[in-house]
């Protein structure tokens, strides 16, 4: 079996369309709608993301065989919090404008239920190199939705990407106003649904029948 | 080895509880010093931009070119021992003692006072700076510890505190602060700036911690003046 045999290839790019967290397994969607009313800490988030699922993912994998099935929900939870506060901790002492703007939302990866769901599903039961790609996969199936509904969030709601104005002061005096309710929450829910709508009639094998 | 037994269970997880806070510990101390001063230089930054100065990456040259001289006063407006720096406003102002940083910019003379406050989900803090009347606002700076990106969070943005610029703290010799108003309001009774849209707790939380912080400061301010 070569590192990128067909099953690990499927367990890579899976997530990533066809299987992807937020649009289809619906995890995560809540710090989905929190953090992406701006383009930058959706990549930021979206990178963390990926670390932690995919370390938590190896570690729980490796020593899947010694944890007592009864407290295994609270190994997993301690894994993943030390893991988070790591990745907290150095983003604090290199990145420390970054740490700043994301302050609270590092500390919720901790809830983000990818997280629990990935080790409860896949790395309990497969090999830590199998369950590394999983956690990659389903990393960077989640922060492409959180780039995406960020682009449209800053964009339509500011005006600007990554915090640069992208719309010119131009069509700003021919009337055109910000949407101030991009900004707002309920629009990322929106977003995501209008992702999923789109996703679903490309895809036409995970329509559900009614 | 029965992985079901009591005996196994409780033994795991104390180990792994004791294996983490260790790694735990070890991460913290080893970037102890990194991230102090990652802190110290966001300080100075923080400092620099109510004078409106971008400091950039070399926060602690210029803190040190531009600030001539830092104290603490007390509720009558009389310097106490200690060092403006190091305090904390939160801690300072709950004891009734007030940082002022003294700064030369182009040759005249800026006060800078420290303000703190609550926000929509947390604390809120920032750097006001006077002109030598002590009366006229000549910048100001504003941080946030978690209000919401977009919202609230746009205080610390340039365009919310350059509106500052110019305002007066009193009028007819009595202490008014400045109000943060909802766009378009107007406050007949003192100066105003225009909140953030969408942002209105934060914004009013931004109104009550200019009032509550700076009375502190109503001495120092009016001392030298009469």
């Amino acid at each position: 079996m070569g590192l990128l045999s067909n099953k690990n290839k499927e367990v890579l790019v899976g997530p990533l369309s066809i299987n992807n967290p937020i649009v289809v397994q619906m995890l995560g969607i809540c710090s989905a709608l929190a953090v992406t009313s701006k383009l930058e800490p959706s990549v930021v988030m979206g990178i963390s993301v990926i670390a932690v699922v995919a370390f938590a993912n190896v570690i729980v994998s490796l020593i899947r065989n010694t944890i007592p099935n009864r407290i295994r929900i609270i190994v997993q939870l301690v894994v993943v919090a030390a893991l988070v506060t790591i990745v907290s901790e150095v983003l604090r002492a290199f990145a420390y404008d970054v740490s700043k703007q994301l302050s609270v939302f590092i500390g919720l990866i901790i809830t983000n239920c990818i997280l629990m769901g990935r080790l409860e599903a896949f790395a309990l039961g497969n090999g830590p190199w199998e369950s590394f790609l999983d956690g990659i996969g389903n990393g960077v199936g989640y922060a492409l939705i959180l780039v995406i509904v960020g682009f449209c969030r800053e964009l339509f709601g500011s005006g600007t990407l990554l915090g640069y104005q992208v719309i010119p002061d131009a069509v700003y005096e021919m009337g055109y106003v910000n949407n101030g309710l991009m900004i707002l929450p309920p629009m990322a829910l929106i977003i995501i649904a209008v992702v999923i709508w789109i996703h679903r009639s490309k895809n036409q094998e995970l329509q559900e029948e009614n | 080895m029965n992985r079901d037994s009591n005996i196994y269970t409780v033994v795991y997880a104390s180990v792994m509880v004791i294996l983490v806070a260790v790694v735990l510990a070890f991460t913290a101390q080893s970037l102890k010093s990194l991230q102090e001063t990652n802190e110290k230089n966001d300080k100075r930054q923080q400092i620099l931009r109510s004078i409106n100065i971008d400091a950039g990456d070399n926060a602690e040259a210029k803190y040190n070119e531009y600030i001539k001289e830092a104290f603490l006063v007390n509720i009558n407006g009389q310097k106490v021992n200690g060092d403006a720096f190091d305090v904390e406003a939160s801690k300072a102002f709950s004891e009734e003692i007030f940082p002022v940083f003294v700064a030369e910019v182009d040759g005249q003379t800026k006060y800078i006072l420290a303000m703190y406050g609550a926000g929509l989900w947390g604390p809120i803090w920032g750097y006001l700076s006077v002109d030598s009347d002590k009366n006229t606002i000549y910048g100001a700076d504003f941080s946030h510890q978690g209000e919401t990106p977009g919202l609230g969070a746009e205080i610390t943005r340039g365009d919310f505190s350059y509106q500052f610029h110019g305002k007066k703290l009193f009028r007819d010799g009595e202490f008014r602060s400045v109000a943060v108003v909802k766009p378009g309001k107007v406050d007949p009774r003192r100066d105003f700036v225009d909140g953030v849209s969408g942002g209105t707790i934060t914004s009013q939380g931004v109104e009550s911690m200019l009032y509550d912080s700076l009375r502190g400061y109503i001495s120092f301010l009016t001392l030298q003046n009469q």
